[in-house]
């Protein structure tokens, strides 16, 4: 399978460090599948404008057609202004409306505030159903206090990332499976 | 309807349409040459006139996979090898051409064949043909309005005198040569959101709207939405023909039908679109209220005339060459429209 890591921020290192474990509970944990982590502060992306997908150049043609192009994605975010910062916001937008179909779709996000917690679930999740994800129910949602430096703090955090790598696996292997016997079904 | 060469008599027109793709045959991982699959284009053009098809159009696409990006000189060689069968475009992308050459280059195909050319102008879905041509994509709609108006205005009249935005202006500029018959049908393509739709109907022009999937209901939604612009901007919407294109392939059974062409649409949309046809969707098409026309003929009879009952529309266009299928096949559907549906369809729309 191939999985595809979004650490969806410029700013900022903790949703960066939260996804560095997420790829390390990929490669300990599930070793045969190919996983790739795009940090967009790593790239000069565009604004959207409306074109196809396969339109674009550079390191926006490279993002969009790595996302297009995943079996699963896990999309990090942190919470700026009680919502997801407008660069992820902005990556959705370079892709179709339905740029998510067939793919399991899974959430982290970092936050300095408690109270952010419900915010990929009011925000995020809509976003992903919208664009027909199979998104997985559960997230991690991480605070300020389990980061030191570039490093999570909390074993119980680390724990629920190695879960999040496990059930993204599980529903897209699921999903895969019954959407393949169901289309055996259709005859052509 | 008489300007636009609809005889409102006659009954649906049935015509065919191509992309000029060029991909590879799913089944065979094979793919002909350009030279080869232009040579197909028009021979197919020729075969659909034998076979009482009514016409046959040809559309530009600026990017990889397509080979068709000079349509009007293939139009112009199709012009050549028939006799009879009506000629357009599918669509011309006015918004990065010069509306003078354009009309040039079809009133030149109207007098090669006699009268027979018509224009349908669209502004493109995927556009590379903005930056290959020099044109930015910021201007995408102020061009296709701008360009498509000045192409009517050329039309309707054989001294200009015009201004604009996005080309030097024209001062009793005499745009020749003239049709057979002084003008010719101009249509604006529609796709997507019913907005389009509006447009067209607000203008008072001839729309083409794309219609790849879907419930009809939903497609007649825009038919109606543009009738009634038409309607309250002063236009008589019994004048305005309606066209309808989608996907077209026929075989013995429905099921055969969709087993021979879904792996062309799906993975041929994958390569020029990006994403495939979703199987799901693709098994609700013969649905006999989607709008779809993949099926046996008896199907697809069922469904065009259900289709004509609800839109009232005078022509459909059906594609059935995307994705690398083969010459063989197209032979083989061309027959049966020509054997078994035309006349069907013929006889249950003649008035």
């Amino acid at each position: 399978m191939n999985i595809v890591l979004l650490s969806g921020s410029v700013a900022g290192s903790k949703t960066r460090t939260a996804m560095e474990y997420v790829k390390a509970a990929f490669e300990k944990n599930h070793p045969e599948h190919s996983v790739t982590l795009l940090d967009l502060a790593d790239y000069d992306i565009q604004f959207s404008d409306g074109r196809n997908f396969m339109d674009y150049g550079g390191d926006t043609g490279m993002l969009t057609e790595n996302i297009m192009d995943a079996d699963a994605l896990v999309i990090g975010t942190p919470i700026f202004q009680a919502s997801i910062p407008g660069t992820l916001k902005n990556v959705f937008d370079l892709l179709p409306q339905d740029g998510f179909r067939d793919k399991t779709v899974s959430m982290l996000a970092s936050a300095g505030s408690s109270k952010h917690f419900l915010i990929p679930e009011t925000q995020l999740k809509p976003i992903l159903g919208y664009m027909k994800a199979q998104v997985l129910q559960s997230y991690v949602f991480i605070e300020e206090r389990h980061f030191s430096g570039k490093e999570i703090i909390d074993d119980d955090v680390i724990f629920r990332i190695d879960r999040l790598a496990e059930d993204t696996l599980i529903l897209a292997e699921t999903y895969q499976k019954i959407k393949e016997e169901k289309e055996a079904s259709y005859g052509f | 309807m008489e300007q636009y060469r609809i005889d409102k008599d006659y009954g649906l027109e049935f015509g065919l349409y191509t992309l000029g793709d060029h991909l590879h045959n799913p089944h065979t991982g094979e793919r002909i040459s350009a030279r080869q699959r232009i040579n197909e284009i028009i021979e197919t053009a020729r075969l659909a006139e034998q076979a009482g098809i009514d016409l046959f159009t040809v559309g530009e696409s600026h990017q990889e996979f397509f080979t068709t990006q000079a349509h009007s000189v293939i139009l112009g060689a199709i012009a050549q090898a028939t006799d009879t069968i009506k000629i357009a475009s599918s669509s011309t992308i006015i918004s990065t051409l010069d509306p003078v050459r354009v009309y040039e280059d079809f009133a030149t195909i109207d007098l090669i064949s006699d009268g027979r050319a018509e224009i349908i102008a669209g502004r493109a879905s995927r556009v590379g043909n903005f930056e290959l041509l020099g044109y930015d994509l910021h201007d995408y709609e102020a061009l296709y309005e701008e360009k498509f108006d000045l192409l009517r205005l050329i039309n309707e009249n054989q001294v200009v005198n015009w201004e604009g935005e996005f080309r030097k202006p024209l001062r009793n500029a005499e745009v020749l040569p003239r049709p057979k018959n002084g003008s010719m049908p101009i249509w604006r393509a529609v796709g997507g959101p019913p907005a389009s739709a509006e447009k067209a109907g607000r203008a008072g022009v001839p729309m083409f709207l794309a219609t790849l999937g879907g419930p009809v209901s939903s497609f007649k939604y825009s038919i109606d939405v543009y009738r009634q612009a038409a309607a309250e901007n002063g236009h008589d919407p019994a004048s305005l023909p309606v066209a309808t294109a989608g996907f077209f392939y026929t075989a013995e059974t429905t099921q055969q039908a969709q087993k021979e062409i879904y792996p062309h649409i799906n993975e041929g949309m994958m390569r020029t679109n990006g994403r495939g046809y979703p199987k799901q969707h693709f098994a609700q098409g013969s649905h006999p209220k989607d709008v779809m026309n993949v099926g046996s003929p008896a199907e697809i009879i069922e469904k065009i005339l259900y289709q004509h009952e609800e839109f009232g529309h005078q022509r459909y266009i059906g594609q059935m060459d995307f994705g690398g299928v083969t010459f063989d096949k197209l032979k083989r559907n061309i027959d049966i429209i020509g054997s078994e549906i035309l006349p069907a369809i013929r006889k249950h729309t003649k008035k």
